[in-house]
């Protein structure tokens, strides 16, 4: 290789480089930031290496799992509040009012944002499904997991209120 | 080792290239295209959670793929021209550029549209979407430095060099959904590819996914190569054998 394209290869290599370097760092620094959602054992136990406690008051958003059988629902109204679990043993609970999405049920993922209104407690004002990288035909899903997902357009309600048991 | 390499810095031999592999690019491409859509659209099975509507998944991640993977070749491209100062590497990047914002654009928007019913946003600001929308600039951004300059030579140097600092992204976009907690899932393709681990979709959906893939790949690479022969004969147009060229295809 000629000196001259060998000093601009390294030249550009390097430019790339440092700025990888300083990309990473920075993306290092802010890495707690970047989450999108606390964890419901980050907020019963704190987070991070400091394991700073989320302030009363202080709006965020909390992702984990619905506890199964902790979902209670108003018949006259679209409250809802249920349980929420991580990876850990922690639960926060999370209440809300609005409509829920489709996906929504009991053991499956979701992110809550809303306003942390007691050490566990959480009122949100916006409720969206997570859904795993797992796809499978609905046989298969039975089989397997034992799961029957029916979607909400099919659901049998007894009344305008209670869609938590199923 | 890349003496084979080197006739392609002259612009009539990557444009007689890019001919003769054209045909090798569109016809299997357009065919795997129809092959794979009609059967994740039609034959393959619903999803156990997301019923119908996981089927534009079939769309989603061979452009969200490729939108990745044609950054590299871009990046490539950058590279050559910028170290070599080749200048048929340089009308690639030129070339890759629209195609490869089309791809981002079209995974953004069926990433929207999938989300609006199963997550219940249209939009959030996570690190796996947010590292998306910044490489859909970065493309914007490579394509607008290159039309900045007076010079277009400066202005291949400016754009080679942002494309080459934009690789800094490709990584992000990857592995964001295992650095921090995002609304968006986990990889399906790539785990297990990498990992070496069983696939976690079932096989009838995951093939036509697989050939949904291939023919992403097949028909951007062909658009490519038809734009960067126009970019090669708008620039030779003076030239003898592009008139040739020109005059053979006008008969």
């Amino acid at each position: 290789m000629n000196p001259r394209r060998k000093k601009r290869l390294t030249i550009t290599l390097s430019i790339v480089g440092a700025v990888a370097i300083a990309t990473g760092l920075m993306l290092y620094a802010l890495s707690q930031n970047i989450d999108l959602f606390y964890t419901p054992t980050e907020i019963v136990e704190g987070k991070g290496a400091e394991k700073t406690l989320p302030e009363i008051g202080q709006r965020l958003r909390v992702g984990g799992l619905v506890v199964p059988g902790s979902v209670v629902r108003n018949d006259e109204s679209l409250y809802v509040a249920f349980h929420l679990v991580g990876s850990g043993e922690a639960e926060v609970i999370v209440e809300y009012e609005g409509v829920l999405p489709d996906l929504f049920r009991e053991g499956q993922g979701i992110v809550a944002q809303g306003t942390l209104v007691e050490p566990n407690r959480i009122v949100a004002t916006e409720v969206l499904a997570r859904h795993d990288e797992e796809y499978m035909p609905p046989g298969l899903a039975k089989e397997l997991k034992g799961i029957e997902h029916v979607p909400p357009s099919q659901q049998k309600y007894n009344n305008a209120g209670n869609g938590g048991a199923l | 080792m890349w003496r084979w390499l080197h006739p392609y810095a002259k612009p009539e031999a990557t444009y007689r290239l890019n001919q003769k592999l054209l045909p090798w690019f569109a016809v299997p491409g357009i065919l795997l295209l129809v092959i794979g859509m009609v059967w994740a659209l039609l034959f393959a099975p619903a999803d156990y959670q997301q019923g119908e509507s996981y089927r534009i998944i079939f769309v989603h991640v061979p452009a969200a793929f490729w939108s990745m993977g044609f950054y590299m070749g871009m990046a490539i491209a950058a590279l050559s021209a910028v170290v070599w100062q080749i200048r048929t590497a340089e009308w690639a990047i030129l070339a890759i550029a629209p195609i490869g914002a089309v791809l981002t654009f079209i995974s953004l928007f069926t990433g929207a549209v999938w989300g609006k019913p199963m997550w219940g946003t249209w939009w959030e600001w996570d690190a796996r979407l947010t590292a998306q929308l910044i490489l859909f600039f970065l493309y914007l951004g490579v394509l607008a430095l290159y039309a900045a300059f007076e010079d277009e030579r400066t202005g291949a140097k400016a754009a080679g060099i942002l494309t080459l600092i934009g690789t800094v992204n490709i990584p992000i976009i990857h592995y964001s959904v295992y650095w921090w907690n995002t609304l968006h899932q986990q990889s399906t393709i790539s785990k297990a590819i990498t990992r070496l681990e069983k696939p976690s979709m079932a096989p009838e959906m995951l093939w036509p996914l697989v050939v949904c893939i291939f023919a992403f790949m097949l028909v951007a690479s062909a658009l490519v190569l038809l734009r960067l022969n126009n970019e090669i004969l708008k620039r030779e147009v003076r030239r003898p054998w592009a008139q040739a060229e020109l005059l053979e295809e006008k008969h």
